[in-house]
């Protein structure tokens, strides 16, 4: 009953969207009470979403399986925590989850955005209201979450084992709420195309939301590269697969976009470019939406499995570019470029930010699709695979890695360059100094490493460099500038905290590729083996019970330089439902690096396959994502930028401000 | 069947996750000469595995990628340069077997997208601070304007 009233609140959802995004659309301009109809339209839709997914998560808590998707993707054996994760490891419940995180944004939107200029909110809702309609109704008419069983069966067929770990509970829902995030971004472009007015409001309104959005997919894709990394048993940390190509396309447009928005909102300069980025992320979103969900990546083939899924999402896809490119083509033209920049200005250097992050992001897509479109047009089948995504990526990041620094030290407008080269002096010869250090230390073979740490470091020392000089080190008595450190305003830290961060991810990427070493051999028990200073004794092998699995349980003794005995186990699962085996590699932290122990097959006499590996500093890979994603919500906590509750003189003055200039607009536009 | 259903599940998930779990070089592959097994795991780390989503055969656990790694050992073991290992593995597998495309008319667009897409960007950049320059230097004053600003110099003097 519960599941069909839940079902019930879905389609009841996905009316009230339309007619939301129907009046919205047509009486924008005019009636009051279609605005506050669309507001509180946005609000039910959460509440009639919320509850509908909660009912699909109470059929899989109670191990409900004549809900079809429960008896599917769940086992009533699986521990509580699974048995809720696996509502979006499937395909209809992850389409629900995103539906209810594009409504959870939407009322948002409503919620906080009283001080919004009616009309704007108004038309960022209904556009909103297009996209939940959409997506509503992809999951009402053709993944249908809602299905039932008659008979009943007695028993679930488990969820995929893979994803029977903590990742699921938290990597998805992140990246949704990256990916959704920048749905309002998009809202609000086209939005801002329909009323030809793009004003300080609009530009105070769209930086936050960029913000917010690209801390979760940070955060989410962060996380994912770390799930996969322990989980896949071989200790790699990113692959260059088209799945994972699809959700770090939004991130470097959503990085550039964060960037332009930057721009914008304090110079007024940048606004056609944003509106184009704001659109574009959300496209790309979208476009890895339907790459993952219609299987075209495994082959192109398995998309003739299901071809109704497929192609609903492809003509989705498809009309909601095309119609945001094509008022975009329409519009811009009209829309006044502002805010004059020398090129070596602080706006140049995020100009040349924003090339390169979009550059970088159409040489991946153009990898990701090239062998697909290849395959359908000519029938040649090739291959696009890492050893391409390093070569071109990389290329493009050093310029940008280079130029990262004086970026934040260049003035708005224009600046002196050589000035700020001489602030830089200091970074650029510590970084060099650490990075020869290191060489010395441990022996320069690597040719490209070199390059790569310094690089790592001088972004790294480059940002803190901002701070020091900011607050006057060494001019001014100490205690002094600890004042001045601590006074400086929050922009100016989460600027050098995410770019320190972005520092520290590339030092821990290029140690971890130049140094990373590991034994593949075979063991018995008893016997040790060295690796990178440590030696590994292995202890324990014995077959032991799960929850919904069997173990094959290892365990070893880690000795390491300093004379401590630390101990590590290493399993492979056999899950009882699937039959399907997993590894959990074993994995020691020292410092920022880790030792990673994972164990493969038997022989008939139990001699073990092992495989262990050294990973120097990889932790700094993820340490340097959480340092940006902090950026990003000390920039949120920033009162100055915060939107929703501006004191009421400050937003009178802001609108009186906001309703000329635009009045001025409107008639420079039609003239 | 179940397979299937299961990998089905498993790419609808928003997931980083693709490759199923591995466990690739196993010792008794191997080879004797440390020279030989270097070169042997470069040149697997450019080899697709043919059955696998998108994985080298270094990383793989499949049965294909492992004949394939044997394979390409032989070939190194019996003297052949790392080109000739790669000729001879396109030669049965086919150029999909290459993760790292090579270069001719079916893949020119794919490599110089960047570079050109690039330059293009740099170009018009370029002209547009150009074109800025121009616009911004060229704000000349009409005949009324020029008249009142010689009136006023006038009452300066």
């Amino acid at each position: 009953m519960l599941i069909e009233l839940g079902h019930f609140a879905l389609i009841l959802a996905f009316v009230i969207a339309i007619i939301q995004a129907v009046l919205g659309l047509i009486y924008w301009r005019s009636d009051v009470r279609i605005a506050n109809f669309v507001r509180s339209a946005a609000i039910w839709q959460f509440i009639l979403i919320s509850f509908s997914f909660m009912s699909v998560v109470y059929a899989f808590v109670v191990s409900d399986f004549s809900l079809s998707l429960a008896y599917q993707h769940s086992y009533s054996l699986q521990p509580l925590i699974y048995k809720i994760t696996a509502v979006w490891g499937n395909h209809e419940g992850s389409i629900l989850l995103w539906v209810l995180i594009l409504v959870l944004f939407s009322a948002a939107v409503a919620v906080f955005g009283r001080d919004l200029p009616t009309q704007l909110r108004t038309l960022v809702l209904a556009v909103q209201g297009i996209l939940g309609a959409a997506f509503m109704g992809f999951s009402i008419f053709t993944s249908n979450p809602f299905a039932r069983l008659d008979p009943a069966p007695f028993e679930g067929t488990d969820l995929n084992p893979i994803l029977q770990d903590i990742g699921l509970a938290i990597h998805p829902p992140l990246l949704y709420l990256g990916y959704v995030g920048f749905s309002v971004c998009f809202s609000f472009a086209i939005a801002a195309l329909i009323s030809g007015k793009i004003d300080a409001a609009w530009a105070r309104w769209v930086r936050p939301w960029t913000v917010v959005s690209w801390v979760f997919l940070t955060l989410g894709n962060a996380m994912g590269s770390y799930w996969a990394y322990y989980e896949l048993g071989w200790g790699g940390w990113w692959f260059w697969d088209p799945v994972e190509n699809s959700s770090f396309m939004p991130w470097l447009v959503g990085t550039a976009l964060m960037h332009s928005a930057i721009v914008m909102e304090k110079r007024n300069a940048l606004k056609i470019w944003t509106i184009f980025l704001a659109i574009m992320t959300f496209s790309l979103s979208l476009l890895g939406a339907f790459l993952v969900r219609s299987g075209i990546l495994t082959s192109v083939h398995t998309f003739a499995s299901d071809p109704t899924r497929g192609l609903v999402l492809l003509a989705l896809l498809g009309v909601s570019i095309g119609a945001a490119f094509t008022i975009f083509a329409i519009r811009a033209p009209s829309l006044r470029a502002g805010g004059l920049f020398a090129p070596i200005s602080r706006e140049g250097a995020l100009v040349l930010n924003n090339l390169f992050l979009a550059t970088a992001t159409a040489a991946i897509l153009v990898g990701t699709l090239y062998p697909l479109i290849l395959d359908a047009l000519m029938g040649a089948r090739i291959s696009v695979g890492a050893p391409f995504f390093d070569l071109t990526f990389g290329v493009l990041m050093v310029p940008l890695l280079i130029v990262l620094p004086f970026g934040a030290f260049l003035g708005w407008k224009r600046a002196d360059l050589i000035a700020v080269t001489q602030r830089l002096a200091g970074a650029a010869g510590l970084a060099l100094l650490v990075a020869i250090v290191i060489f010395m230390l441990t022996g320069a073979e690597i040719r490209l490493a070199p390059l790569g740490v310094f690089l790592g470091f001088w972004v790294a020392f480059g940002s803190m460099a901002d701070l020091i000089y900011r607050s006057k080190f060494g001019k001014i008595a100490l205690g002094e500038s600890l004042k001045r450190l601590f006074g400086l305003s929050k922009s100016i830290w989460s600027t050098a905290l995410a770019h320190f961060g972005v520092g520290v991810t590339v030092i821990g990427i290029v140690i971890v590729s130049a140094w990373e070493s590991e034994n593949i051999t075979t063991m018995k028990v008893g016997e040790s083996v060295d690796l990178a200073g440590y030696s590994i004794k292995f202890t324990v092998a014995d077959e032991r019970p799960g929850p919904n699995y069997t173990i094959s349980h290892f365990e070893f003794d880690v000795l390491a330089k300093n004379g401590k005995v630390r101990h590590v186990v290493s399993e492979k699962r056999v899950y009882m439902a699937s039959s399907m085996p997993t590894t959990e590699a074993g994995i020691l932290t020292y410092g920022f690096s880790q030792l990673y122990v994972a164990v493969g097959d038997a022989d008939e006499e139990g001699v073990q396959v092992v495989r262990i590996w050294y990973k120097p500093y990889i932790l700094l890979i993820w340490i340097g994502t959480l340092f940006m994603a902090g950026a990003g919500f000390l920039s949120l906590s920033d009162r100055k930028a915060r939107v929703g509750v501006p004191k009421q003189a400050k937003a009178k003055r802001a609108k009186a401000k906001v309703s000329k200039t635009s009045k001025a607009k409107t008639n420079k536009g039609s003239a | 069947m179940n397979f299937r259903k299961l990998f089905l599940a498993f790419l609808l998930v928003f997931s980083l996750l693709t490759p199923i779990v591995a466990f690739a070089v196993l010792p008794s592959e191997i080879l004797d000469d440390p020279v030989l097994e270097e070169r042997a795991r470069d040149l697997s780390k450019n080899l697709r595995c043919l059955v696998c989503q998108n994985q080298n055969i270094d990383e793989s656990d499949a049965p294909l990628a492992a004949d394939l790694r044997v394979l390409v050992r032989e070939r190194l073991v019996e003297g052949d340069s790392n080109k000739q290992v790669i000729d001879y593995v396109v030669a049965r597998y086919g150029e999909y077997v290459l993760l790292n495309p090579v270069l001719g008319p079916h893949t020119i667009i794919l490599w110089t997208a960047m570079p050109i897409i690039l330059l293009g960007g740099g170009v018009f950049l370029f002209f547009l601070v150009k074109r800025r320059k121009k616009t911004g230097k060229s704000i000349t004053l009409s005949k009324e304007e020029k008249a009142a600003l010689a009136e006023l110099e006038k009452h300066d003097v």
